[in-house]
């Protein structure tokens, strides 16, 4: 019978959907990897994630509401290269199941509410056309406007070609609507994920008030080909890496995938914790003397022994534990 | 044949004529090109010559360099005082040497940002002239913070209360151009261009052969006529037949006469309705559908 022919095989030949990491070459079960948010169990290697996985990982579970999703990408130029762009976006949406290369919309970040958005490159490289600078504008005004923090993953080869001059406005558009978040005060947090490059690290991306990446991203304004062509220069080994860049100063941090969602909501209630606007300030009042409140206790708790672990580097483990004590 | 015949035939042929140039400018952007990236057009210090009076050149950024592919100055310009930033391309070899083609670096846009506060500062009327393949494409470059020079000079732009006026005067190229761009108004001589890309560039990625550049320059749609209707830029100026550079004094002449009558209409506008105006200018560029759709 078929079926027991299925099951010989597949004993035969062990693991037929097993999961092979492109940087160590280790295989393992696809579940487990994804389980573990995408990050190689063996070496550490973050993969690249989509914009859903992404939102699914940061933001609390049912916190998301997308917004913006009715924006629909046009062809202005009438562009065609090897093939029309109307036809490069349908095979993107199709493949991505994706409307285009940005998601955003309401979420809460470890209980911290925000407006959140994160980029997909797998949609036509997450390149910054008309409507992903429409979306990223409205999620700014929306966080001016309702006084939550904006969060965005940046993830980008660039600007698209395909809408020429248009894609290029972008870059300024989106840096005007950081003067917009900036005006309101409300914390913006960006975070760099492989690879964020071009249009989008030389504009709103880099622009945040608190800029991070993941482990191994790759970061530039011109990448390694240009400039070898170009210039002639030779590159060392790690051009571009988030680690380099940490150490050149163009970056807060360098925060691997399990420790960033607790992280992030920890940025968010820092920019948020300081003077209320109508002169007060929340430590002043001799209430709290010290660090964040409950709801970043909460949050420690959710995120499990990652955090815990940095705690303890932090603080010491005595008091570390102390602390969890006082929550229980 | 009558006089009037010969006269109505002569006004054919002049139609005729004037449709064909016409055609012929809408279609060959590889010429624009060409034209745009002609050595003998007039640069940034020709027109800072033939325009601003008395110009001072600052220099340096203050931090570490002068990078030269930028240079900026006080000066006067019809009446007033101004502070002018452009890009520096170079005509003889040394001079493109020491200005390294107007391709800046970090250092570049970080003297741009320090005099565009200054003239905030002390309410000086801000003019832009762009002109450049890009910004400069190397390692020291990159690791000295290029993504992030070019992202604040343009917040730093986006933030002026004083009128700011860009001018495309050669090539316009990608974010490198844009960040001297985040002006109230964008104004683009006929013969120059302004797109996201060179050519050269988006022929070697999408037709995966650099050869393919006039075809990726058409469909790219890089020149004055055909951004103005998109917004991108508000107003073209006419160039003499054939280019600036074969009559830089008039070419000069028609841009004091649109400078001056965009900074006119400007300075009647407040402060800070003028940063707002600026703000909602780059807001509305894009092209996209489904308003009518339920967000």
């Amino acid at each position: 019978m078929a079926v027991t022919v299925e099951f010989a095989r597949r004993d035969a030949v062990p693991e037929p959907h097993r999961w092979t990491c492109p940087k160590c070459g280790q295989g393992d079960d696809p579940e487990t990897v994804k389980a573990n948010l995408s990050v190689c169990p063996h070496c550490g290697h973050h993969l690249r994630i989509g914009a859903r996985e992404r939102i699914a990982q940061l933001a609390d579970t049912g916190s998301f509401i997308e917004r913006w999703s009715h924006l629909r990408t046009l062809d202005p130029l009438g562009f065609n290269d090897l093939m029309p762009y109307p036809e490069r976006l349908r095979d993107a949406q199709a493949t991505s199941g994706l409307s285009e290369a940005i998601v955003g919309g309401n979420a809460s970040i470890g209980e911290a509410p925000c407006i959140f958005a994160a980029m997909d490159f797998s949609f036509l490289g997450g390149s910054m056309g008309s409507v992903v600078g429409e979306r990223l504008w409205r999620a700014a005004e929306a966080a001016a406007a309702e006084h939550l923090p904006l969060v965005v993953v940046a993830s980008s080869g660039g600007a698209r070609m395909q809408e020429g001059a248009i894609s290029l406005m972008q870059m300024a558009k989106t840096s005007c609507a950081v003067d917009l978040v900036n005006e309101a005060r409300a914390p913006f947090v960006v975070v760099m994920a492989d690879p964020c490059t071009g249009g989008v690290v030389a504009s709103f991306a880099s622009l945040a008030d608190i800029c991070v990446a993941e482990p191994g991203a790759l970061l530039y304004f011109t990448g390694p080909r240009v400039i070898a062509e170009t210039t002639k220069e030779s590159l060392p080994p790690d051009f571009g890496s988030a680690e380099r860049n940490l150490q050149l100063g163009h970056l807060d941090a360098v925060i691997p995938r399990h420790e960033l969602k607790a992280r992030v909501a920890t940025y968010l209630r820092l920019l948020k914790g300081g003077g209320q606007g109508d002169g007060t300030y929340p430590g002043s009042a001799g209430q709290r003397r010290r660090g964040p409140g409950g709801m970043a206790q909460a949050t420690a708790r959710r995120a499990g022994s990652a955090v815990t672990r940095v705690r303890s580097v932090v603080l010491g483990r005595d008091r570390a534990s102390a602390e969890s004590d006082q929550d229980s | 044949m009558s006089g009037a015949s010969f006269s109505e035939e002569i006004e054919r042929l002049q139609n005729l004529i004037r449709t064909r140039r016409h055609e012929k400018r809408r279609h060959d952007t590889w010429l624009t090109y060409e034209i745009a990236r002609n050595k003998d057009r007039p640069r940034t210090r020709d027109y800072i010559g033939l325009l601003i009076d008395d110009f001072e050149e600052l220099r340096g950024d203050r931090l570490r360099a002068d990078d030269r592919a930028v240079v900026g100055g006080l000066g006067w310009f019809e009446g007033r005082a101004v502070m002018v930033v452009g890009h520096q391309k170079g005509r003889t070899l040394n001079e493109q040497t020491e200005h390294s083609f107007g391709m800046a670096r970090p250092e570049g846009y970080r003297k741009a940002q320090r005099l565009f506060a200054l003239a905030e500062r002390h309410r000086l009327a801000v003019l832009t002239f762009v002109d450049t393949p890009g910004a400069y494409p190397g390692v020291a470059a990159e690791e000295g913070g290029q993504a992030r020079a070019i992202a604040e000079t343009m917040l730093v732009m986006a933030r002026l209360s004083v009128p700011v006026v860009a001018t495309l005067i050669g090539e316009g190229g990608s974010g490198g151009a844009l960040a001297l761009a985040v002006a109230d108004r964008v104004l683009m001589q006929e013969n120059a261009t302004y797109s996201v890309i060179s050519p050269e560039g988006c022929a070697a990625i999408l037709w995966r052969d650099s050869e393919f550049a006039p075809q990726a320059a058409e469909a790219l749609r890089p020149t004055a006529s055909q951004l103005l209707p998109l917004g991108v830029i508000d107003r073209v100026i006419e160039e003499p037949r054939g280019g600036a550079h074969n009559h830089p004094d008039l070419a000069a002449r028609r841009l004091r006469e649109a400078l001056g009558e965009e900074l006119d209409i400007l300075e009647q506008i407040p402060p800070t309705e003028r940063r707002m105006l600026r703000r909602e200018r780059f807001r509305k560029l894009g092209v996209w559908g489904g308003e009518g759709l339920s967000p």
